[in-house]
Parts: C-alpha cells; sequence; structure tokens
C-alpha cells in the first residue's frame, strides 16, 4: 500500500475569546470534513497556543499548517509558508511558529513545510462564538483548505511552490 | 541627580510587567519597582454566571496553567454543592484530580527549568543574548533540551487524559470528576514505547536534578547569594506535616523556621490573610493580617513548600528533601536561586506521585461524583506550580456568582518578588546610567527565579507590555530598553 504524504492541521487560540477561536474553528470543520471524505494521512490538532512540544508533533510530518486569528490587515485570510526564526523571541504564553520550526531543526534534525494560515478577526472580548464578519471568512479559508488538502493529498504540490 | 531606570518585558516569564528603578545623586540604586499596568477585570467577568461554569470559565486566566484554575474553582464548588472540603470526595474523584494536577505540575516545572532557566545557567546571565536561549541550550546540550520537550509532552498527555481535552479541559466539576481513565490510557503512560513512559521520565527527572547539583557545585557562592534575602514561607501542607500539592492545611514559617500560621483550614483564610492595593500596580500585595503588610509579607511555590513541610512523602524526593534541607541545617532557606533546587526536587515528587496514581485501581472504576446540601460560599485552595492559589466564591439563591476573589501565585510572590528586583538592581546597577542587556537579564534572573505568571496574577485581559527604564532624582527618563 502507498504511503500517504503526512499532514498536520493545527488550529490554535482561545475559543473564549470570540474571533481568537478561528484557528480552533477552522481545524474542527477540516477533520469533520476529513473524516466524511476518508482523506488519510491527515491529522488535526487544536490548543490555547503553540508550546515546545509541538516542535517534537510537527518533527514527524512532511507538511504542517498551522492555523490561527489574525490582527492584521488582511483581506479575509492568507496563507504564508513559516521559515525558522533567527531571534529567538520565546516566551511560554506566545511561541510563535517561526520558533517551532527553529526548535523543531535543531533539535530533531527534521524540515516539514510549514505554513500558517492566517484568518482575520475583530472581536476578542471574554465571550464563545465568532463574529459575523470572522464568520465569513473563516467560511473562505475553509474551502481554500478544502481544495488545497485534496491536491496535496493527490501528491500535486504545485500549488506550494507559488 | 537621582535617576530611575525602566525594564520592559521581562523576557521567559509567563506574561509581562515593568521594572522602574530609580537612582539618587550619586547615581545608587534609591527605589525599585516590579509593576504591573495591566487591567485587573476577570474577578468581575464572571459574576453573573451560574456557578457550575466557573471550572471550565476560569481557565480563560491563562493559557498555561489553565488547569490549577480548573481546579482551584472546583475545590471551590465542593464546598458550594456539599460535596465537602478536600476530604469529602469519591476516592476516584480525588485521585483522578490528583493525577491531573501533578500531570500540570510536571509540565510546568519542566518547562521551566529547562526551556526558561536553564539557558542563564549553562550559558550564564551576561551570555549573548542570540544564544542565551534554549536554542543555545540544544547546542551545547540537546539531550537535555530534547528531555525539556518530551517531559513538557509526557505531561501534557496526563492532562488531556484526565481534563478530556487540551483546551478548556472539563475534568473537574462540582463534586468530583467526569470520567474514569481507561486502562488504555493507564498502559500507555505505564508502559508506553520509550521515551514516553512514567519510569524514563522518574529517570530524566533524577538527571534533571543531578545536572543542577553538578552546577550548584561549582557556582555555589552565585546560587547561595543572588537574591538571597530572609522571608516568611506559606503553603498547604497535608496534615501530618507532608508535602502534598493538591489539599492540606494552610501553614506559614518565619524565616527561623518558627510557625507564624499554624495548619489553618483555608475556608477561613480571610481570619488570617489580607490584600493591600499599591496605587502604583494592578497586582496586591497578600500578607498575614497578624502580622501587618511590613513583616507578614510571604513567599510561595517550590522553595516555600519545602521550608514549610516536614517530610516529602515518596522516597527518591523525600531522599533530595534531606539533602536540601542539611544544606541550612534544617532551617528554611531563603536563597532565590534555591527556588530552582526546589523546582526540581517537586518534579521528581510529581512523577513519583503519577506513577502511584497511575498503579491505583482507583482511577479505572468506581463513583465519580459527591452529593450533599448546597451552601452559598466556598474557597478552594490548591499548590499551583508557582505556589499557593486561593479561588472564593459566593452565590445567590439563583445559582449566579455574585463574589468571586482570587488570589494567584504570583500575586503572593509579589512583595518578593519586588525585593528581589531591588536587591539585584543595587548589586548590579549602582553607579551606572545606562542599561546594558545584562544588566536587564541579571533583573529578569531574579524574577525568573519565582516562574511568576503575570497575566494570571492582575487576571489580566491582554498581554501586558514590560521594560526597565532608568529615571534621575527630578523623574527624568535617561534610558529605557525592552527585551
Amino acid at each position: 500500500m502507498a504511503a500517504f504524504i503526512q499532514i498536520l492541521v493545527y488550529g490554535y487560540g482561545n475559543p473564549g475569546r470570540e474571533d481568537d477561536g478561528l484557528g480552533i474553528e477552522l481545524v474542527k470543520r477540516l477533520e469533520g470534513w476529513s473524516k466524511q471524505s476518508g482523506l488519510q494521512g491527515i491529522a488535526f490538532d487544536t490548543n490555547y497556543q503553540l508550546n515546545i512540544e509541538d516542535a517534537e508533533a510537527i518533527s514527524e510530518k512532511d507538511f504542517v499548517f498551522f492555523a490561527d486569528a489574525s490582527t492584521e490587515e488582511i483581506d479575509n485570510f492568507i496563507l504564508t509558508q513559516v521559515t525558522g526564526e533567527k531571534e529567538v523571541t520565546y516566551t511560554t504564553h506566545a511561541a510563535s511558529p517561526g520558533y517551532i520550526v527553529k526548535l523543531c531543526a535543531d533539535l530533531f534534525g527534521k524540515y516539514p513545510k510549514v505554513f500558517l494560515m492566517h484568518i482575520k478577526g475583530y472581536q476578542w472580548e471574554f465571550k464563545e462564538g465568532l463574529s459575523e464578519k470572522a464568520e465569513n471568512n473563516l467560511q473562505k479559508a475553509f474551502d481554500f483548505m478544502k481544495d488545497y488538502l485534496i491536491n496535496l493529498h493527490t501528491g500535486d504540490t504545485s500549488q506550494l511552490k507559488t | 541627580m537621582s535617576q530611575k531606570i525602566t525594564i520592559e518585558p521581562v523576557t521567559r516569564v509567563e506574561g509581562h510587567g515593568k521594572v522602574t528603578i530609580h537612582l539618587d545623586d550619586q547615581n545608587n540604586v534609591s527605589r525599585t519597582r516590579l509593576h504591573i499596568v495591566e487591567f485587573r477585570g476577570f474577578e468581575r467577568f464572571i459574576q453573573g454566571r451560574p456557578y457550575w461554569e466557573a471550572p471550565v470559565l476560569v481557565q480563560r486566566l491563562c493559557g498555561i496553567c489553565p488547569v490549577s484554575h480548573h481546579l482551584a474553582a472546583a475545590k471551590a464548588l465542593d464546598v458550594i454543592v456539599g460535596a465537602g472540603t478536600g476530604e469529602g470526595l469519591t476516592p476516584t474523584g480525588e485521585k483522578m484530580r490528583r493525577l491531573m494536577h501533578y500531570g500540570q505540575m510536571f509540565q510546568s516545572h519542566s518547562l521551566h527549568f529547562f526551556h526558561l532557566a536553564s539557558p542563564d545557567l549553562l550559558l550564564g546571565i551576561d551570555a549573548d543574548p542570540a544564544i542565551r536561549n534554549v536554542i543555545g541550550v540544544a547546542i551545547h546540550h540537546r539531550d537535555l533540551a530534547i528531555q525539556g520537550v518530551m517531559m513538557r509532552k509526557f505531561g501534557q498527555e496526563i492532562i488531556a487524559a484526565t481534563a478530556g481535552k487540551k483546551i478548556h479541559g472539563t475534568g473537574g466539576i462540582p463534586g468530583g470528576i467526569n470520567k474514569h481513565l481507561t486502562i488504555e490510557e493507564r498502559d500507555h503512560f505505564l508502559q508506553g514505547p520509550d521515551p514516553m513512559n512514567i519510569d524514563k521520565m522518574i529517570d530524566w527527572s533524577i538527571g534533571a536534578l543531578d545536572f543542577f547539583k553538578t552546577y550548584y557545585k561549582k557556582n555555589k557562592e552565585f546560587i547561595d547569594s543572588y537574591a538571597s534575602f530572609p522571608s516568611n514561607h506559606l503553603s498547604l501542607v497535608r496534615k501530618d506535616g507532608a508535602l502534598d500539592l493538591y489539599h492540606g492545611v494552610l501553614r506559614a514559617v518565619n524565616a527561623d523556621g518558627k510557625k507564624i500560621l499554624n495548619d489553618i483550614d483555608y475556608q477561613y483564610y480571610t481570619d488570617y490573610i489580607e490584600e493591600e492595593v499599591k496605587s502604583w500596580s494592578y497586582m496586591k500585595f497578600p500578607y498575614l493580617k497578624e502580622l501587618g503588610p511590613e513583616n507578614g509579607w510571604y513567599r510561595v511555590g517550590p522553595l516555600a513548600r519545602l521550608n514549610t513541610c516536614d517530610f516529602i512523602p515518596t522516597p527518591l524526593a523525600q531522599k533530595e528533601f534531606e539533602e536540601f534541607k542539611s544544606l541550612t541545617n534544617g532551617k528554611p532557606n531563603n536563597h532565590c536561586m534555591h527556588y530552582h533546587y526546589a523546582r526540581l526536587i517537586e518534579i521528581i515528587h510529581s512523577a513519583e506521585e503519577i506513577k502511584k496514581l497511575l498503579n491505583d485501581p482507583d482511577l479505572l472504576q468506581g463513583p465519580l461524583v459527591t452529593k450533599g446540601t448546597k451552601v452559598n460560599e466556598g474557597v478552594g485552595l490548591i499548590e499551583a506550580p508557582r505556589g499557593t492559589l486561593f479561588h472564593h466564591y459566593r452565590i445567590n439563591e439563583h445559582d449566579q456568582i455574585i463574589m468571586a476573589n482570587l488570589i494567584v501565585s504570583t500575586t503572593n510572590n509579589n512583595e518578593p518578588m519586588n525585593r528581589s528586583v531591588n536587591y539585584v538592581a543595587k548589586s548590579w546597577m549602582n553607579g551606572k546610567t545606562q542599561i546594558t542587556e545584562p544588566m536587564m537579564n541579571a533583573v529578569e534572573v531574579a524574577i525568573r527565579a519565582y516562574d511568576p505568571c503575570l497575566s494570571c496574577a492582575t487576571h489580566a485581559l491582554g498581554q501586558m507590555p514590560l521594560d526597565i527604564s532608568l529615571y534621575d532624582k527630578d523623574n527624568n527618563l535617561l534610558d529605557r530598553k525592552r527585551t
């Protein structure tokens, strides 16, 4: 049996802070869709924030997609490639994807291709549930990632070159 | 002309804060302050919510120690639902919570030592900041850095298995727990493939302490003297005086070891402890009422716990405890940097407790919840990784929370952290008018020993910037650095 490309989709944030739960909600929806679609080789995980043990988790994968809410001025969502940070800016409240990538390389000698899905959020109060605009962005990101993962799963990595 | 220095942010601590240092006419340090400048709002946020939501809601205080808040709230609600004050739970309920808690202690302490504290010890306080981090540790001691990652992962897996999930865990509920451990989960932790099993975790815990003790022998003067000053110490202890991180009575000793709070029932903590408000910080200053704010402040956390307890009820940690106590001839240890030593002993103890619990059949079966007659008020205390954590709730006839008071570990350490900053500032900054990176880190090393969570301490609603600023006597800013 052919080995599948090993993919991790990992959302982080605080779902108790409104749109800060965007990354986690994206992963929940993708996981549900993946089960229905019968795709194999895709693992899903979520947490409040990234931390050091995630360096070990991504070391076992070929491709990693982090998903997080964004306060930046972007349109709906954006997917960017993550490379190891040169400057280490670690606190245990906030480990960046770049830090995790660097830690993975330095500790485990592994270099998975890592991407970060930024989804634009708007509201950050102590409430559960997404704002209407964030929900709209989430749906667009979800549709994009479905196509992306299907292509990747079938071995089409051409989209990663852009 | 007197001057003032400000340091922000303190890196490699939980959350952020701000340090200001004032110099006098001779450029000597005249006054220092560790400020917390974030809005304090969580206690009000949960008012009006149904009480049973508290264990899940309060976890949002912090993404790094949610388990401590989850369990402290659950313990307070045990009292409210009539399930007793710590001894009334079913064996399964109490032991599952203990397993969750010791998993949290194991992962948090491991994270702190390997990834936050060890860069200072291995590479030096004044090492190039570009390498004075875990990446630098990895270059010189890759095995240690990997062990830190895997120990943290092991503890996180224990939490997920007992709390139900990693985010907003639901395991602790008023009166008990909502799940058993499965046989598969138990066997995974007991017999998992190397290195992910409890025996390997115990081996690595001992190795970490041996590493520190070797370092200590070579750097005894630094470890014994850095920000070292006498203080009172406070923590929970088991009724027989044993170290107990989940439940017990409240004990405080003074710098000479005399009991100044004698094993009281923490339901009555307000009779013994008050919090002083200072205009320049959102973080309060707790103290023992009887001694007043000047003399009643105290340390909490690993160092305090090893000073208040009489013994550790697990053999490997007890052996290390005896050696640790011999350093100060059985008297309380007031050396700030010995927080690291004590924390490493607690890692061993936590691993031993996890193993003991995993072999206990009560985790796999038995009633989960105790019920009783509801009352309208309850207090829950727990020894969180950073020290004693107080949760106090009052509810109305509609089951809504109408009062919440949280005294978190870092708040309890507010005064000693301020004194540590003062001590280090005087050692490093007298006669200086500019801030250098080693000076900044020297201050941070002292703060970091307490493993503070400043976000928790202020019940913050966001991130807190912290800087180091230097001011003259006329309050003119001379220099300012952010890390």
